[in-house]
């Protein structure tokens, strides 16, 4: 088959097009933060601009220097990368477990999984407080305002969306790979070491990145459930918004620089995002 | 070779969590749901009283509007980011220079904290300082104001979450068109199949459970979404989703009871929902085996 210049000229035309209104489309509202970050107070307000005037960086300096939002990023870091961790590696055992072995009401586990992402987070607030406040506790140390206190509670939401994406993409390793490599002699480990992982590994990979990112992003639970010592960087923004009437120059270069951690996970990561995204649901 | 129980062994630690985390304050929701209880009131400890706040919600008219709203909201999103989604993955299966560019760049709204989208849009659109009114005012003479507008307010909320979700479905369709196999499609081109039927009996039946299990993920966190409508309206009218309308029972009116038996029929009805659409897909599944 072929096709003439003219025809895929205009084809190149049609797919330019559309993706440049697309970027727009995208761009535009992060770039009008951007502008607004790059702004004083003063120059806020009046006839919306949309073009940049000047770098007026004092928001980002002062946000920067600021010792709380250097510990709001810190534990962010953390609570974000333990629980992308802990993730994988409780998705993997139990996908493998859910995958491989005959467990009675399997299904109906699985899906019983699922549900804990769909609890609304308003009225469960309430137990999970008196829980971290009072329930788990070792003299004067709870789990209020602690890092390991979000760390695991992220897994209620991360977990079974992790176990959700594994599970296509380990059901579709044949099971026949695993015998092969147990007549040889492997272990369990050995099996998922030597088989599993590595054939896994895209899916694991944006099971680990999509945690990372919801676990960076969340809000609700990390503003109550923490005080001081433990909050995270969303909790930081939305502090803006309440305290001394919004500082827009500042809560918006706060957002940039929330974006940019995952911003550049993301563009580290893309090949994988695709490669992994498959929820196995499409096998041969 | 395989014993059930090494299946359990590997399956515990995360049981164990989601049932401290995840079952135990549900079980707790479940308690007080069947029971009065505001701190803020003469009595301010838990009273049993049966099915009287369900019997209650039944006939709550806030209620009843804010699940309508849900589910408009879910309807009208999600149908225009699968629609969108869809079209976006198929543009990106072909290849022409600059493609991985334009992919990083459409993905970037996925990563960006609910509440800072919340945020962006509220930039966007608060009078007297977003672009968004002043230009509608000025080009289309168009009164544009969130908070005054519930419809308004309602479109705003969906645009957004197009906006910042539209980049999740574009990747998982890519996924799933990419692992097409090529000879059905072929074969199909080569019956004599035009564009329309390769895509309505052959692409479509094979991305079926990619886009169902799409949907069910956008359904399930769409219907809870409370932050960054709240941020973007600050939960004014025609945003009043259960999420927050939950919320509202919950925090500023501390009837801790109520909000618990709304939040369980809510619960309930997500899960029905989304039984159903499982249902749809491991059914396919199994037929496939077969």
């Amino acid at each position: 088959m072929t096709i003439s210049f003219r025809q895929r000229a205009w084809r190149l035309f049609v797919t330019y097009g559309f993706w440049i209104f697309t970027t727009i489309v995208t761009l535009l509202p992060i770039w009008w933060m951007f502008v607004v970050s790059m702004r004083s107070r003063v120059e806020l307000f009046g006839r919306p601009n949309l073009s940049l005037s000047r770098f007026f960086v004092e928001n980002y300096t002062n946000v920067l220097t600021d010792s709380t939002f250097q510990r709001y990023m810190t534990n962010s870091v953390v609570v974000s990368t333990s629980n992308a961790l802990l993730v994988m590696v409780l998705a993997l055992l139990a996908t493998y477990a859910l995958s491989r072995y005959k467990l009675t009401g399997r299904d109906n586990i699985f899906f019983w999984l699922i549900t804990n992402r769909m609890a609304p987070p308003a009225a469960f607030l309430l137990p999970l407080y008196i829980m971290f406040t009072r329930t788990f506790r070792l003299g004067d140390w709870t789990l209020y305002d602690t890092q390991i206190g979000l760390i695991l509670l992220y897994c209620v939401f991360n977990l079974p969306f992790a176990i959700w994406l594994l599970k296509g993409v380990i059901d579709g390793i044949p099971i026949e790979l695993d015998d092969a490599a147990m007549i040889d002699g492997a272990g369990l480990w050995g099996v998922l070491r030597h088989v599993i992982v590595p054939l896994a590994a895209p899916g694991l990979a944006v099971t680990g990145i999509l945690s990372w990112v919801f676990a960076w992003n969340e809000y609700l639970f990390a503003a109550n459930l923490t005080s001081v010592q433990a909050r995270t960087i969303t909790t930081g923004l939305a502090e803006f918004v309440t305290v001394t009437g919004t500082n827009w120059g500042e809560l918006a270069a706060m957002s940039m620089l929330t974006l940019i951690p995952s911003a550049i996970i993301v563009i580290l990561a893309q090949r994988y995002i695709v490669m992994g995204l498959t929820f196995g649901a499409v096998k041969e | 070779m395989r014993n059930p129980r090494t299946g359990w062994l590997l399956l515990s630690p995360t049981l164990i969590i989601l049932l401290l985390f995840g079952f135990a304050p549900f079980l707790y929701v479940l308690f007080v749901g069947f029971n009065q209880w505001n701190v803020f009131s003469a009595d301010d400890g838990l009273v049993f009283n049966g099915l009287d706040n369900f019997r209650r919600l039944v006939f709550d008219d806030d209620f009843l509007h804010s699940v309508g709203l849900t589910a408009r909201f879910a309807i009208f999103a999600i149908g225009s980011e699968v629609v969108l989604g869809f079209v976006l993955a198929q543009m990106l299966t072909r290849n022409f220079p600059g493609k991985s560019l334009f992919r990083i760049i459409h993905t970037l709204p996925l990563m960006v904290a609910p509440i800072a989208v919340g945020a962006i849009w509220r930039l966007l659109v608060i009078p007297g300082f977003g672009p968004v009114p002043f230009f509608l005012d000025r080009w289309f003479d168009l009164k544009y104001q969130i908070g005054s507008y519930p419809d308004q307010a309602l479109w705003t909320s969906v645009i957004m979450d197009v906006w910042h979700w539209t980049p999740f479905v574009t990747l998982t369709m890519l996924a799933g068109l990419s692992a097409i196999p090529k000879e059905p499609v072929e074969q199909a081109r080569v019956d004599g199949a035009n564009r329309f039927q390769v895509f309505w009996y052959v692409t479509l039946p094979f991305l079926r459970p990619v886009l169902l299990t799409t949907v069910f993920i956008r359904i399930m966190d769409a219907i809870r979404t409370v932050d960054e409508v709240w941020m973007l309206a600050g939960g004014g009218p025609g945003t009043r989703f259960t999420g927050i309308y939950i919320w509202r029972v919950v925090f500023p009116r501390t009837d801790y009871g109520y909000g618990s038996s709304i939040s369980l029929i809510t619960l309930y009805l997500t899960i029905v929902l989304c039984w159903l659409l499982f249902i749809a897909i491991s059914g396919r599944r199994k037929g496939e085996v077969e």
